[in-house]
């Protein structure tokens, strides 16, 4: 069954066309990944799921519900929950605090509760932080608990971020680039974890990543995008081996050694 | 050296972790509870002072501190409060009641007044709440027969449940009724620090873009935000006017509000406590100065409050941004792990930039 679908989306950003004309569907159940050389319009993808962005034309639905009549803040409601490129955290808040945030959508308590912590306020903030608690357990968070974002090293923050997408308890996870930057023991990491993500806890991941090695790993299906538009689509082997992707990555060799070169740090 | 343990997750969630934090601030409520029997009246009114900046200042700190949007207006919301107060008095309410519903309307006021603002970032921001405090001035001027314009009002009497609260008679009634309303507002404020709003203010201070992400709507965030702010400001506008015993136009001018911001800012900006010692240093500053002069045997010099009190600003700014509170976390630390503790444990860390990147 589809839980998101993008039909003939296209946006542009002035005179560049970012998407051209894209559909496609991601399954209940399913890792799906986007991949493409740098700029093909991926994350942009993301963004119009988020709603940061509004195609000029097509449809977005999630689970029968148009996105494209919500806000950005009204996205995580549905379930849809993501992780950022380039790690946006909060900074001056500890590991918990940002974790918490997560759990914003699940809040029940009205503005006076809150102010005089009172009615079902605290029982509230008790199962906020119990279930914020199992995401801490699920990623080894325990020693960074009640550490501030501002000097955590890098590789620590990525797992934050996504800690924090999964304490919203979303049906749709969106991981762009999760392993971007991380050393081999800490992709080897994420990639039982995003394993563990959908067969444990039952959640759909859409991700974008460069290392086709973990895509191959862990992507049920994968999508090519160059310049905004659809190269192909199907298993992770089928995609590599399409004359099309190999031809759109010309130049940089094979894939795989694009991942390597793309060892970006921020 | 102390160690924390942590047994459940309350320890997180009341307002004192464990027993000793609760000890510590029991014996300050204590002190300040008896403290007009330790100092005499002119010592008790400079408390009373502070306790008047600190409720303004707590009103400040929500929003610059907790949701990062500076105000260089707020000298306007604490007139509203005060002139509003005044007001409902004049109509034959008790004042207790005046007060609070003051500070309601207040936070209202500046809950919709914020509304053109939501879009505003950093200087622009800033520029436009300095031109309501300018133009507060102004309407104050207008409005005269509501707020006896330049020539200014005299502040009624106060009666709380038949006690008069009268600072020549009884210095202690003041002091009383401003540690009370500094307790309201602080905890307040604490519960809101322990709530989901409080971490909506955070999330959107660090980083609009993934508050929206989790579904932290940033424009009802900042609307709360100022609504807050704006409500204790104004109670504390309110105090500020009556305990001078009389106000106008200039009391409240947009001086007011940026003294205000540099207090926040050398107390500490996102901490509870930052208000406080900002408040100390600036209801304290000018004695000491004239304690200064004398013992130098000069005559005081106009405009060496304002001068000094900005070199403190800047020497907060380039060597202790975290301003004094940050600066006895630090110590405090240092202390708990004595003798562990390392040089360059309090080094600067490569800090990130906020980005609001969305690529
Ligand atoms: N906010 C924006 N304003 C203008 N142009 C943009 C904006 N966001 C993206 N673009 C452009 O749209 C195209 C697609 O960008 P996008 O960030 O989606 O690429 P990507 O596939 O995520 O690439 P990468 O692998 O480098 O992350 C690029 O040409 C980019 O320059
Ligand atoms: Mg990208």
């Amino acid at each position: 069954m589809s839980l998101l679908t993008l039909e003939n989306v296209t946006l542009k950003f002035g005179g560049v066309t970012a998407v051209n004309n894209l559909s496609m569907s991601v399954n209940e159940g399913e890792v799906f990944a986007l991949v493409g050389p740098n700029g093909a319009g991926k994350s942009t993808v993301f963004n119009m799921i988020s709603r940061f962005y509004t195609p000029v034309r097509g449809s977005i639905a999630f689970d029968g519900h148009d996105l494209l009549k919500r806000k950005p803040s009204q996205v995580p409601s549905l379930g849809i929950a993501r992780t950022f490129q380039n790690i946006e955290l909060f900074e001056r808040a500890t590991v918990l605090q940002n974790l918490l945030v997560g759990r914003h959508r699940h809040r029940k308590t009205t503005l006076v509760e809150e102010m005089f912590f009172i009615g079902r306020t605290r029982e509230q903030e008790r199962q906020h932080r119990h279930a914020v608690e199992e995401v801490i357990d699920f990623l080894d968070l325990q020693a960074y608990r009640d550490k501030m974002i501002a000097g955590l090293p890098y590789g620590v923050r990525k797992v934050v971020e996504l800690a924090r997408a999964l304490a919203t308890k979303p049906r749709l996870l969106l991981l762009d680039e999760p392993a971007s930057g991380l050393s081999v023991e800490e992709t080897q990491d994420m990639r039982w974890w995003i394993d563990d993500i959908r067969r444990q806890m039952g959640i759909t991941v859409l991700m974008v990543e460069h290392d086709m090695g973990l895509v191959s790993k862990v992507c049920d299906r994968v999508l090519a995008l160059a310049d905004g538009a659809k190269l192909a689509e199907g298993s992770p082997a089928e995609v590599q081996a399409h004359p099309a992707v190999i031809e759109a990555y010309l130049g940089t060799a094979a894939i795989s050694k694009t991942a390597n070169a793309k060892g970006e740090r921020v | 050296m102390r160690f924390h343990f942590k047994t459940s997750y309350d320890q997180d969630i009341r307002l004192f972790p464990d027993w000793w934090n609760f000890s510590l601030y029991a014996l300050l409520l204590v002190l300040l509870l008896v403290m007009p029997w330790l100092i005499d009246d002119f010592y008790l009114g400079e408390m009373t002072n502070v306790l008047i900046w600190a409720v303004a200042g707590l009103g400040l700190m929500i929003l610059t501190g907790q949701t990062g949007l500076v105000s260089l207006g707020h000298s306007a919301f604490m007139a509203l409060g005060c002139y509003l107060t005044v007001n409902f008095m004049d109509t034959g309410m008790p004042f207790l009641l005046a007060f609070v519903l003051a500070g309601v309307v207040t936070g209202v006021v500046g809950a919709i007044v914020a509304i053109p603002a939501l879009k505003l970032h950093g200087v622009y921001l800033s520029i436009f709440t300095l031109a309501l405090a300018i133009l507060a001035d102004d309407i104050i001027v207008i409005l005269d027969h509501w707020t006896g314009g330049v020539n200014g009002i005299y502040a009624p009497e106060i009666w709380i449940f038949g006690f008069e609260i009268n600072r020549w008679a009884m210095p202690a009634s003041w002091y009383y009724l401003a540690l009370g309303t500094a307790l309201f507002v602080t905890l307040i404020y604490r519960n809101l620090l322990r709530a989901p709003l409080g971490r909506a203010f955070a999330a959107v201070r660090d980083s609009e873009i993934s508050a929206q992400a989790m579904g932290v709507d940033v424009a009802r965030t900042k609307t709360l935000a100022f609504g807050f702010s704006c409500a204790f400001a104004g109670m504390g506008g309110a105090l500020m006017g009556l305990f001078a015993g009389a106000f106008n136009n200039e009391t409240f001018n947009f001086l007011l509000a940026i003294q205000l911001l540099m207090m926040i800012i050398i107390g500490g900006l996102g901490f509870i406590h930052g208000a406080f010692l900002g408040a100390i240093v600036i209801a304290f500053l000018p004695q000491l100065l004239a304690i200064g002069t004398d013992t130098l045997g000069i005559n005081s010099v106009p405009g060496l409050e304002t001068g000094v009190f900005g070199m403190i600003l800047i020497a907060f700014i380039l060597f202790e941004p975290m301003g004094l509170y940050g600066r006895w976390l630090k110590i405090r630390t240092w202390l708990e792990l004595f003798p562990f503790a390392r040089r360059d444990m309090f080094r600067r860390q490569k800090t990130y930039l906020k980005t609001e990147r969305l690529r």
